[in-house]
C-alpha cells in the first residue's frame, strides 16, 4: 500500500470537513431562526470533529499533529474543494451547498466503510451515522423551501444554478485514483459522482426546482491540487489568528 | 450564561387594586407555601407583566451574548478550544430557545419579543454592550460572566413560576460545563507565556467594571421591588448576589496571580461582606440606555440577521408547506 495515495485521500476529505465546518460555524448567532443557528452549529461541530479524526489518522501515518496541520498551512497546501470555501452568502446558498456537499459525503463515507484501510473503514462507520442527520436536515429544508413561496423557490433556484458547477468540483479526480481503486481503499470519484447525481435528482424532483442538464455544466476544479479561490486564504488567516500569536504556546 | 443583571424599574402597584382580593390572597398563599405557578393558573397582571419582562430580558441576553463570544469561534486556537467554544455558544442559543418558550407561556410570542429587542424596547444584559477585543476577553466571558450568571440563575431557579424554574434547572446544568471550560482556558493563559498572562490581565482590567455592574445597581439606590420579592420573581438583592460572586471568584482570580483593578477590594472579616470601590452607576445607566461602546453594533447585527432570515420564516408559514415533525 502506497501511503502517498492514502494521504492524499485523507487530506482532501479532512480539509473539506474542516473548511465547511468553519463556514457552518459562522452562522452562529446569525441564522434565520434560532433552530437553524443550533442546527448549523451542530453540523459544524460534527464536521470539525471529523476533520480532527482524519488528521489524527494522518498523524499516525507520520504527518504533523492535527493542530499544526490545521492551523499552520497556507491555502496552497489545502486540498478542499472550492465549494466548501465559498463565503456563506445568504441562507439559500448555505443550504444548497450543504445539500450538495452532504449528499456526496454520506455516499463517500458509506463507500469508505468497506475500505481495505481499516482505520478509515472504522471511522467511516461512525461518520456515516452522524452524516445521516446532516442529509436529513438538508433534504427536509430543500423540500420545504423548494415548494413554499415564489421568493423561496426563486432564491433556491438561483443558488442551485450558482453552486452546481462548484459541487461537481467535489469529484475532481486525484492523480492516485486508479491505485486507490486497485488497492480497495476507495472506489473512486466517478463512482461516487454517479451515485450522487441520482440522489440529488431524487430530492430535486420532489420540489419546484429544476436541474440543468449535467452535460451542460462546467465543473469548477482546482481545489484538490491547491488552486483555490480568493476566499480561502482570508478564512485561514482568521482561523489561525490566535494560534499564530505563539504557535509554541498552549492555549 | 448569560442571564442575570436584570433591571427592574420601580413597580407601580396601582393595578393590584383591580385584582380580585380573594384570588390574590390565594395566589400569595400558594407562593408562600413554595408552590409553583403554572401557565393556566390565575395570576395578577403585574406578576405576568414582570415575569415576561424578566424572562424575555434573559432570553435576549442569551442571543446577544452569543455575539461577542461567537466572533471568537472562527479564531479559537486549536481543535480543543474551537470545538468547545462552538458547543458552548450553541448551548447559549439553545437557552434562548428554552427561555422564549417559557415566556411564550405567559402570552407574548417569540416574534413580538424579538421585535421589541431590535427596536430597543426591551433590554438585555448590559455587559454585552462591551467589546471582546482579544481571545482573553472571550475567556473572561466564558469563565466569569457565566459564573455571575450562575449566581443569579441558581437564585431564580427557586422562584415561583414553574416553566421558568424548569428552564433554569436545565440551563444551570449546562452552565456548570461552561464554567469549567472558561476556567480551564484562563488557567492556560495564567500558566502560559508572558504574552498570554498579559492578555488575560488586560482583559480583566477591561471587564472588571462591567462585571461589577452585572448584578445591577446597589441596593441603596435600586428601585423598590418588595412585591417582586414577595412573589418570588426577584429572589435575591443585587448586592447579595454581587457579594456572593466576589466571595466565590475573587480568591480564584488571585490564586492565578492576576491583579483585580480595584485597590479598595477586600473582604471585611467582621461583616463577611466584600468592600469595593463604588461602581460608576452613571456609566451603567448611560450604557443601559443605549450609549455603550457596542449597543448599536449588537442590535444592528441582530436586526440584519432578522431581516436576512425573513423570507425563510415567511416560507415556513405558507399553507403549501408540509409539516415536518421535529426530531426531538
Amino acid at each position: 500500500m502506497d501511503n502517498l495515495a492514502l494521504k492524499e485521500l485523507l487530506y482532501k476529505i479532512a480539509d473539506d470537513q474542516l473548511i465547511l465546518g468553519h463556514r457552518n460555524s459562522e452562522w452562529t448567532g446569525m441564522g434565520p431562526l434560532l433552530e437553524e443557528d443550533i442546527a448549523f452549529s451542530s453540523m459544524a461541530q460534527d464536521k470539525i470533529g471529523q476533520s480532527h479524526a482524519l488528521y489524527s489518522i494522518l498523524h499516525e501515518l507520520g504527518e504533523q499533529d492535527p493542530d499544526t496541520i490545521a492551523f499552520t498551512r497556507n491555502a496552497e497546501q489545502f486540498h478542499n474543494c472550492i465549494l466548501t470555501e465559498l463565503p456563506n452568502g445568504e441562507y439559500d446558498f448555505s443550504l444548497m451547498r450543504h445539500f450538495f456537499y452532504d449528499t456526496a459525503e454520506i455516499i463517500r463515507f458509506d463507500m469508505l466503510t468497506v475500505s481495505s484501510y481499516k482505520p478509515l473503514a472504522e471511522l467511516a462507520v461512525k461518520v456515516r451515522a452522524e452524516l445521516r442527520y446532516h442529509t436529513l436536515h438538508a433534504n427536509t429544508w430543500i423540500k420545504q423551501l423548494g415548494n413554499a413561496t415564489e421568493e423561496s423557490i426563486a432564491r433556491l433556484q438561483r443558488s442551485l444554478d450558482h453552486a452546481l458547477p462548484y459541487a461537481l468540483g467535489i469529484f475532481e479526480e486525484s492523480p492516485y485514483e486508479k491505485q486507490l481503486i486497485a488497492d480497495g481503499i476507495f472506489e473512486g470519484e466517478v463512482a461516487l459522482m454517479e451515485n450522487w447525481k441520482n440522489r440529488v435528482e431524487e430530492i430535486i424532483e420532489q420540489t419546484q426546482l429544476h436541474l440543468p442538464g449535467w452535460s451542460t455544466l462546467n465543473p469548477v476544479y482546482g481545489g484538490r491540487s491547491g488552486k483555490h479561490s480568493e476566499h480561502l486564504q482570508p478564512l485561514l488567516d482568521e482561523m489561525s489568528e490566535v494560534f499564530k500569536i505563539d504557535p509554541g504556546a498552549e492555549w | 450564561m448569560y442571564g442575570g443583571g436584570n433591571t427592574f424599574e420601580g413597580i407601580k402597584t396601582d393595578s393590584l387594586a383591580q385584582e380580585d382580593p380573594v384570588k390574590l390572597a390565594e395566589f400569595e398563599t400558594r407562593i408562600e407555601r413554595g408552590e409553583k405557578i403554572e401557565p393556566t393558573d390565575w395570576m395578577p397582571q403585574l406578576y405576568r407583566k414582570q415575569l415576561i419582562r424578566m424572562i424575555e430580558q434573559h432570553a435576549h441576553s442569551e442571543i446577544i451574548g452569543a455575539l461577542p463570544e461567537g466572533t471568537w469561534i472562527t479564531r479559537a486556537p486549536g481543535f480543543k478550544r474551537k470545538l468547545s467554544l462552538m458547543a458552548k455558544v450553541q448551548d447559549e442559543v439553545g437557552h434562548a430557545q428554552l427561555l422564549y418558550s417559557a415566556a411564550e407561556t405567559l402570552g407574548k410570542s417569540r416574534e413580538e419579543m424579538i421585535n421589541d429587542l431590535i427596536t430597543g424596547k426591551s433590554k438585555y444584559s448590559n455587559i454585552f454592550n462591551y467589546p471582546a477585543f482579544t481571545w482573553a476577553d472571550s475567556c473572561f466571558i466564558s469563565w466569569l460572566v457565566d459564573a455571575g450568571a450562575i449566581v443569579n440563575q441558581l437564585a431564580n431557579a427557586k422562584g415561583s413560576y414553574g416553566p421558568y424554574c424548569r428552564a433554569l434547572d436545565r440551563i444551570c446544568a449546562e452552565e456548570s460545563f461552561h464554567l469549567k471550560y472558561g476556567h480551564h482556558c484562563v488557567i492556560y493563559l495564567a500558566t502560559g507565556t508572558e504574552k498570554q498572562r498579559q492578555m488575560f490581565q488586560e482583559a480583566l482590567n477591561r471587564w472588571w467594571p462591567p462585571m461589577m455592574h452585572f448584578f445591577g445597581p446597589s441596593d441603596k439606590i435600586s428601585a423598590h421591588t418588595e412585591v417582586l420579592m414577595k412573589w418570588k420573581v426577584k429572589m435575591s438583592s443585587n448586592d447579595d448576589m454581587r457579594n456572593q460572586f466576589l466571595d466565590m471568584y475573587v480568591p480564584k482570580i488571585w490564586e492565578l496571580g492576576f491583579t483585580i483593578p480595584d485597590p479598595l477590594l477586600k473582604k471585611n472579616t467582621d461583616t463577611g461582606r466584600w468592600e469595593y470601590t463604588e461602581p460608576d452607576w452613571q456609566e451603567f445607566k448611560r450604557v443601559i440606555n443605549g450609549d455603550g461602546p457596542c449597543n448599536k453594533e449588537r442590535l444592528e447585527v441582530r436586526r440584519v440577521a432578522e431581516e436576512r432570515g425573513r423570507w425563510v420564516r415567511e416560507a415556513l408559514k405558507t399553507p403549501k408547506a408540509t409539516y415536518v415533525t421535529p426530531l426531538a
